[in-house]
């Protein structure tokens, strides 16, 4: 790509979301809008190399998209009626429109940008939908980006996109801000698609990968945003909290050859501390505003207990347990009471996290779950009890699809002691 | 990938001690500040107080020179600073480009050096670095 094809990349970054809202706040149809703001973007790689990059990019982006409107206007507006008075109201409307989305950016208000990611994260759409149009019309990536990002095709990933406008055009979803109960639905909705954002990029495996673990910037950007967009939401800085948290460990949790290293086996030098800052800094932000018992607020307690111990050794593994077990009264779950027998292994010794591993035993939805028996393989080897072991970590490399996990299964058998039982 | 935008504003290599931006500077840098801010891109900003408060400390030979300041031979000082996380360098200089600056001031954009942006053999020769960086970390 040539220089100034990525200096408009960079401009369309940094003022696509504005030009959107505002185009949607005059014209109410988020998808329209989104075109509108795309075919004003095809102008700009047109005219920009020739012309260089216009003194104000958002206004000239504006003027483009309102030219592009008024055509639309006109054309509809002559395939609707052919004759009588349509000049002098074709001509009234025009003005109109045009005069709005002049003032549109000098409007656009905070509001009109949460109201444009409480419609991108709409209830009404798929989740990938929701994920695609955040990409999208919050974080000014490209189709190709987020394909990439997301390993589909450019094509696949057009069509989740035009399906997702459709719906919310079908669903005439107004562009309002939602209020009451229905704001805590919504908010709900929105943190959900950060969240998986986050995790997409989180769990990418390699440098390779780039464009996935950008996404892991794309969604603390996200999250920094909404936290200025609805301040007195704190469930907002619990996931702001536990994103950063969980991203500040990110250089330590791979290997030189990218194999995967466990949270007590990281290097913990290699943490971000002007990071985990920031995450202890938007915890205490969740909890000042009465969210220290909320979902996210949770995991993020749980992430900064081990961000503050200097070593495995120092963790306050009888705070995580207390932790996880009001994580478990507002969200049950079989995976979080995994977690928790984990730290019960650790705090009070591998004979109770295995008592604790026992009772989920049965649980339909950890069969075939390769962590199950990989953790008590773990817990086995603390208590001697070798030949377990090996049965349930062989277990486990059986069930996991993953092949840095079977890597790491593999590498533990083979440091087993071999003579005991 | 983070950038440090690097302010040097003209005349600042002479300001007097207590020298203070006007009230209409600050306010505009405010608002430019928070439009980094709401666009969830800045992590740190600071500003420095002139030269003529600070010293400088040159070496020679092994040996350790301080002058206070202002430094005559300065024709260029840093005034403060922002962290900003962007996806690229065109996109920290287009933030650049929207900074509130007087004539003839000046921002440099420079790339933070991670660790990962090193050849194999220098990481390996560095290694240790992070635990001198994060001594300093802050207690939490």
């Amino acid at each position: 790509m040539s220089k100034i094809h990525q200096t408009i990349e960079a401009v369309w970054k940094i003022e696509s979301t504005r030009l959107i809202a505002g185009i949607a706040r005059v014209i109410r149809d988020v998808g329209f809008a989104e075109e509108l703001a795309q075919d004003a973007l095809v102008a700009a790689l047109e005219q920009w190399p020739e012309e260089g990059i216009p003194e104000k990019p958002a206004a000239w982006l504006m003027t483009a998209a309102k030219r592009r409107a008024i055509d639309y206007l006109r054309r509809g507006q002559m395939l609707d009626q052919k004759h009588g008075e349509i000049a002098r109201e074709l001509e009234f409307q025009q003005q109109q429109l045009s005069n709005a989305l002049d003032n549109a950016l000098d409007q656009v208000i905070d509001d009109d940008v949460l109201r444009l990611i409480f419609i991108a994260c709409h209830p009404v759409l798929t989740m990938e939908g929701r994920v695609a149009l955040t990409l999208r019309l919050i974080c000014g990536l490209t189709k190709a980006e987020i394909a990439r990002a997301f390993l589909v095709p450019e094509k696949t990933l057009g069509q989740r996109i035009f399906r997702a406008k459709r719906t919310l055009s079908e669903a005439h979803v107004p562009f309002e801000t939602p209020h009451g109960e229905e704001l805590r639905r919504r908010v709900e909705s929105v943190l959900s698609v950060v969240y998986l954002i986050f995790n997409e990029g989180y769990t990418a495996t390699s440098g390779e990968e780039w464009m996935r673990i950008a996404l892991c910037d794309d969604a603390l950007r996200l999250g920094r945003m909404l936290v200025e967009l609805l301040p007195g939401e704190s469930e907002i800085h619990g996931l702001l909290a536990l994103m950063e948290l969980q991203a500040s460990r990110t250089a330590a949790r791979r290997g030189r050859d990218g194999q995967a290293i466990l949270l007590l086996e990281q290097d913990r030098s290699l943490w971000d501390y002007a990071q985990i800052r920031r995450g202890m800094t938007a915890l205490e932000q969740a909890k000042k505003l009465g969210g220290g018992a909320g979902n996210y607020a949770l995991q993020a307690a749980i992430a900064a207990c081990h961000a503050r111990a200097r070593t495995p050794q120092e963790t306050n593994w009888e705070q995580i347990v207390l932790l996880y077990d009001a994580l478990l009264q507002i969200s049950p779950s079989p995976i979080v009471a995994l977690n928790r027998a984990v730290a019960v292994g650790m705090e009070r010794g591998p004979a109770a996290g295995l008592a604790e591993l026992d009772t989920l035993a049965a649980e339909p939805a950890l069969a075939g779950y390769h962590l199950l028996p990989s953790i008590r393989g773990d817990l086995l080897i603390k208590l001697g009890r070798f030949t377990e072991a090996r049965e349930e970590i062989q277990r486990a490399i059986d069930m996991t699809q993953n092949s840095r996990e079977k890597e790491l299964l593999l590498d533990r058998l083979e440091r087993m002691p071999k003579a005991h039982s | 990938m983070r950038f440090m935008m690097i302010v040097i504003p003209k005349g600042y290599e002479s300001a007097a001690p207590n020298a203070v931006p006007s009230a209409e500077a600050v306010a505009k840098m405010m608002e430019y500040n928070r439009s980094l801010q709401k666009a969830g891109v800045l992590l740190a900003l600071d500003g420095l107080l002139p030269p003529s408060t600070g010293a400088r400390i040159s070496y020679t030979d092994g040996k350790a020179t301080v002058t206070d300041g202002p430094f005559a031979e300065a024709k260029e000082v840093v005034g403060g600073y922002w962290i900003i996380q962007v996806r690229s360098r065109e996109e920290a200089i287009e933030w650049a480009r929207r900074a509130p600056m007087a004539n003839n001031e000046i921002i440099e954009v420079r790339q933070i050096q991670e660790m990962s942006d090193f050849p194999e053999d220098v990481q390996k020769a560095a290694e240790g670095f992070e635990n001198l960086t994060n001594t300093s970390a802050v207690k939490i």
